[in-house]
């Protein structure tokens, strides 16, 4: 059973959002014909949930405007590569640039959306998802920071809580920053929540779990985000 | 002036130890194996290597890391599932390594070749990477200074090549090549297809002639990104 409790949907009929649901939630929430740049991991499989009729045109960071799908058989090219280092397609219509030109558009403020993992996201939008901090870790950033600052719109997709059970959603990040300020929304397997760089953070829908029980869970003020 | 070289040995000969090389690719895509093999044979060591990642599996630039050529490392993404030749020699303390920002790392490149003395960029305001780096309120914004990265040499691979030097590429093996190529005081390609001067569209040309020093073709490898 779905009902509407002070502004937000719960859904505490059913468990949790799988990874692949989650994924088509957040997929559902990006506006048509925009132009947007998937993470490697996870975020990458919300490209299985943007049909051609959304008109969604997708970048990668290594030069590419128009990525198709995950390519098989013969039509796998190794010229032909994901950020994620995948053999991808090309879709009509796409365009190749070289790698300075490629992170001018998201320096540059011309990607409308990334979706990007995260290990934690702090109340006010800083986001932390590029180094662990341990002092044996190999620190490896990627384009994460470039998309972070640049894109208009950052989503993060991630599981709200470690293998531990810690919440991933945070006053302030433990964990290395990747950028300050940055997050727009969340989208978890147990809510989906909007930052507004206010002292708390918005609740827009629950799985598995009711508004209140989810209050008490994350160390965070939430609020609905419709009363 | 051009030089189309009659093998890979030519085309590499005459790096020096302790140069920056700049290596095009990105994971395997774009990756110019053979040049990297001919830099292997050819010895020079203590060498900086500027490449987006830290080399795949065991060849191309992991290769080149395990024959102990590389003194440093500057790149974005170093941690791969594969990467583990330099895993290994990064945990023995045998390699030293300079983590970037992927887009600083192309715009410094870009810089250099531009002759720009550094740019103020908003990625990695606030992080571990800005850590030591200048920074400077503009229109109210935090920036972090970035440093070009000038290097003696960029081995970058494109798919065909006139005999003048100008370059085309196949999808997304272009990458860091177009940057890394004015970045260079010499720039070796290798390319699978050498044509006549006329033959490219002069519309289509990516990177022109100017930026080449040194052209090699090499034969194709199945399986292998052009």
């Amino acid at each position: 059973m779905s009902v509407v409790s002070a502004g937000v949907v719960e859904h505490t009929d059913r468990g949790p959002l799988g990874r692949d649901e989650m994924a088509r939630v957040l997929a559902g929430d990006i506006p048509r014909g925009a132009y947007v740049n998937l993470g490697i991991g996870q975020p990458t499989t919300v490209g299985d949930h943007l049909p051609p009729e959304s008109g969604v045109i997708l970048h990668t960071e290594n030069g590419m405007l128009g990525m198709g799908p995950a390519a098989t058989g013969d039509a796998i090219d190794p010229d032909l590569i994901n950020a994620g280092k995948f053999p991808v397609t090309e879709l009509p219509g796409a365009s190749y640039f070289h790698h300075a030109d490629s992170f001018a558009m998201m320096r540059g403020g011309h990607l409308d959306l990334c979706v990007l993992g995260a290990y934690q996201v702090s109340v006010s939008g800083d986001l932390a998802n590029w180094h662990t901090g341990e002092p044996d870790a190999i620190p490896a950033v990627g384009g994460a920071m470039d998309l972070a600052v640049g894109a208009k719109q950052v989503f993060v997709l991630m599981s709200l809580f470690t293998r531990t059970g810690e919440p991933k959603l945070v006053r302030e990040c433990t964990y290395p920053l990747t950028a300050l300020r940055c997050v727009d929304r969340v989208y978890t397997d147990v809510a989906t929540f909007e930052i507004t760089g206010g002292d708390q953070v918005l609740v827009r829908e629950t799985w598995g779990m009711s508004f209140h029980e989810l209050r008490s869970r994350v160390d965070v003020p939430l609020t609905a985000a419709t009363p | 002036m051009t030089r189309l070289c009659t093998s890979v040995d030519e085309a590499v000969s005459g790096i020096a130890d302790g140069s920056t090389v700049l290596i095009g690719g990105f994971g395997t895509a774009g990756m110019p194996f053979d040049l990297i093999e001919g830099l292997i044979r050819q010895g020079a060591r203590d060498l900086t290597v500027v490449s987006n990642n830290a080399g795949n599996a065991d060849t191309g630039l992991a290769a080149l890391l395990a024959a102990g050529q590389v003194r440093k490392i500057v790149c974005s993404f170093p941690r791969q599932t594969d990467s583990w030749v330099f895993e290994e020699l990064y945990r023995n303390g045998k390699i030293e390594l300079e983590v970037a920002p992927q887009g600083s790392l192309a715009e410094r490149l870009r810089a250099a070749g531009a002759g720009i003395g550094g740019f103020y960029t908003r990625t990695g305001v606030g992080t571990l990477l800005a850590e030591g780096k200048e920074t400077r309120e503009i229109d109210g914004r935090t920036y972090v200074l970035e440093l070009p990265i000038a290097a003696d040499v960029a081995l970058i691979s494109a798919h065909t090549a006139d005999t003048l030097g100008n370059l085309v590429y196949r999808k997304t093996a272009r990458n860091f090549a177009p940057v890394m190529a004015t970045a260079a005081t010499t720039t070796v390609v290798q390319v699978r297809h050498v044509v006549e001067p006329g033959v490219l569209d002069p519309e289509a040309v990516v990177t022109p002639g100017i930026y080449v020093d040194r052209i090699v073709r090499v034969a194709a490898v199945q399986g292998r990104a052009a």
